[in-house]
């Protein structure tokens, strides 16, 4: 069996790095990317990106060397990705936060309103309402982190986990203020106002999740294959005739639904930011399947039913 | 900030365009499109040139800046809100610049000149106006001259030195200004509470116009050192030919 030789370059002064001598045809980029931390241990594989032409785009872990339009001897480029944090841990402390913050609020703790309101309680009910439906919706975002989703890959610049924090954390105690402040207003329409909100709320609550399930089901437990995704048996995911990516129809329907039931103009701007975010990535997601899939639905908008 | 826009010298167009034209690596474009952003250079150049002519005429003839900044306010709020349309050239493509750049340092002017400037009468008078109004005009008639060559593909080194050196100074001193005349409104702002919501009220919002200008001046400190140290080593890469590798994408 013929070896291959791997020498890696700096992409960008092009300075020889490292060299392997005697690697497996069948080695995967991986397995290389293993190899290169040993002589370079502050790289770890995950901060590796390795390429065949400096200004390409990354291989991917599970590109095997042999199939590589490569000769014997093959020459890669690397680029440092930076400090890298995994999406998991990223997660877990960016909707933790929001959970915690909302709570100091509604439990009205020292140093945010008046002394006087000190561990106070709101007399609305629907303020009640609110902090049940907010709590809610983290906890279920940490339980589906720990338990449902499947990541395509394993972690992010180290950098993202200080933007996404600032974004979550300071949005939800900019609304957790106002809702729970001892001056907050109720709907103008009342107990009507706050049902069709809870119902907005909680049908997009659990759409969201049944979309994050079928997603689920459509990847096997440790592989990253993708598929076009279906409608199934639940109701709730009929939404996938309509649009690519459902799960942020129905996210943006909880937050639309909790902005109605606290009439709460930071909550309408925080619905309108996350919107914005989520049509760019859901445009690029629904581009990604046009691509990759020659029989991919044509009915079916990125966010929006036939809109968007 | 006003005067800290991306390529320093004030405005619009992008250090990306920059170095297009710099590399003389230029995007075709149509016909009409030249002609529109040929004849809208050349429209803010003559427009910040007869800013920058009334404003000498003034101070020769009153021999002071009081009353400087009501006998060109007019002029002023009209080309520096037509400088909007430079967000729509990024959006439709025909200027190789990012919306949000060119957004942000539209908006910033647009910020100074309405929101403060036009709405908070006491500091009309401040001689932080008469600093920033000068960095302004001098950077854009730089810039917009610059601009109009560039399309005419007859650029003088002069111009090309200008655009690339005077924001050594323009830039700070701008910054200046604008800072000094945010500082001045404050007292104004909050005494009278302008721009400013207060709880309780339907939509379970406030906002104190006075915080947002602390927090805009505070802003300053994180936003003016990058674009300046931008600027300078666009300088370098333009002027000088320097080949400068940046640490990380």
């Amino acid at each position: 069996m013929k070896h291959y030789e791997v020498e890696i370059l700096d992409a960008k002064t092009r300075e020889k790095l490292c060299f392997l001598d005697k690697v497996e045809p069948q080695a995967t980029i991986a397995e290389i990317k293993n190899l290169f931390t040993k002589t370079h241990p502050q790289w770890y594989p995950a901060r590796q990106s390795l390429r065949l032409d400096p200004k390409g785009r990354s291989l991917k872990d599970e590109d095997v060397l042999q199939k590589l339009p490569v000769g014997t001897t093959a020459t890669l480029y690397f680029r440092d990705l930076g400090a890298q944090i995994s999406w998991v841990t990223v997660f877990l402390t960016e909707y933790a936060g929001p959970l915690f913050i909302y709570l100091l609020f509604y439990f009205r703790v020292p140093f945010i309103y008046g002394h006087k309101y000190d561990f106070t309680s709101s007399r609305h009910s629907v303020v009640h309402l609110a902090c049940i439906c907010h709590s809610f919706h983290y906890v279920k975002r940490l339980l589906e982190t720990l338990f449902v989703h499947r990541f395509s890959h394993g972690t992010m610049p180290l950098r993202n986990i200080f933007k996404n924090c600032t974004y979550y954390w300071g949005f939800a105690a900019w609304m957790a203020y106002y809702i729970n402040h001892p001056l907050y207003t109720p709907p103008t329409y009342g107990a009507q106002q706050v049902k069709l909100a809870l119902a907005i709320f909680v049908i997009c609550q659990l759409g969201n999740f049944s979309i994050h399930m079928a997603l689920r089901d459509l990847r096997p437990a440790g592989s990253k294959t993708r598929k076009i995704p279906y409608p199934t048996k639940n109701p709730f995911t009929w939404l996938f005739l309509l649009v690519s990516c459902p799960n942020y129809t129905y996210e943006v329907g909880s937050w639309i639904g909790f902005a109605i039931m606290t009439q709460c103009l930071p909550v309408a701007l925080f619905s309108l930011v996350g919107f914005t975010q989520m049509t760019i990535w859901a445009k690029g997601k629904h581009r990604s399947y046009l691509k990759e899939f020659r029989d991919y639905p044509p009915l079916r908008m990125p966010i929006v039913p036939f809109l968007l | 900030m006003a005067s800290s826009e991306e390529d320093g010298t004030n405005g619009g167009a992008s250090e990306a365009s920059e170095e297009k034209e710099a590399t003389g690596r230029r995007r075709r474009l149509g016909f009409l499109a030249t002609a529109w952003l040929t004849f809208y250079n050349i429209a803010m150049t003559a427009g910040w040139l007869v800013l920058a002519i009334a404003m000498v005429r003034f101070y020769m003839e009153k021999g002071t800046h009081r009353g400087l900044y009501k006998s060109i306010q007019k002029t002023l709020k009209f080309f520096q809100t037509f400088a909007l349309l430079e967000i729509v050239h990024c959006l439709i493509g025909i200027v190789p610049t990012s919306v949000l750049v060119t957004g942000v340092q539209v908006s910033s002017r647009i910020f100074m000149v309405w929101l403060v400037t036009h709405s908070i009468k006491p500091v009309q008078n401040e001689e932080s106006v008469v600093l920033f109004l000068v960095s302004w005009t001098v950077t854009e008639i730089t810039r917009y001259s610059f601009y109009t060559f560039s399309l005419l593909d007859h650029l003088p080194y002069f111009i090309k030195w200008a655009r690339y050196n005077f924001f050594i100074i323009l830039y700070p001193v701008g910054v200046a200004g604008e800072l000094l005349t945010i500082y001045a409104a404050l007292p104004y702002v909050k005494k009278t509470g302008m721009f400013s919501i207060r709880l309780p009220n339907k939509y379970n919002v406030s906002f104190d116009y006075y915080y947002f200008l602390l927090i805009t001046m505070a802003s300053y400190i994180p936003l003016f050192p990058q674009l300046y140290f931008h600027m300078l080593r666009q300088r370098r890469k333009v002027l000088h030919g320097e080949v400068i590798i940046e640490k990380d994408d």
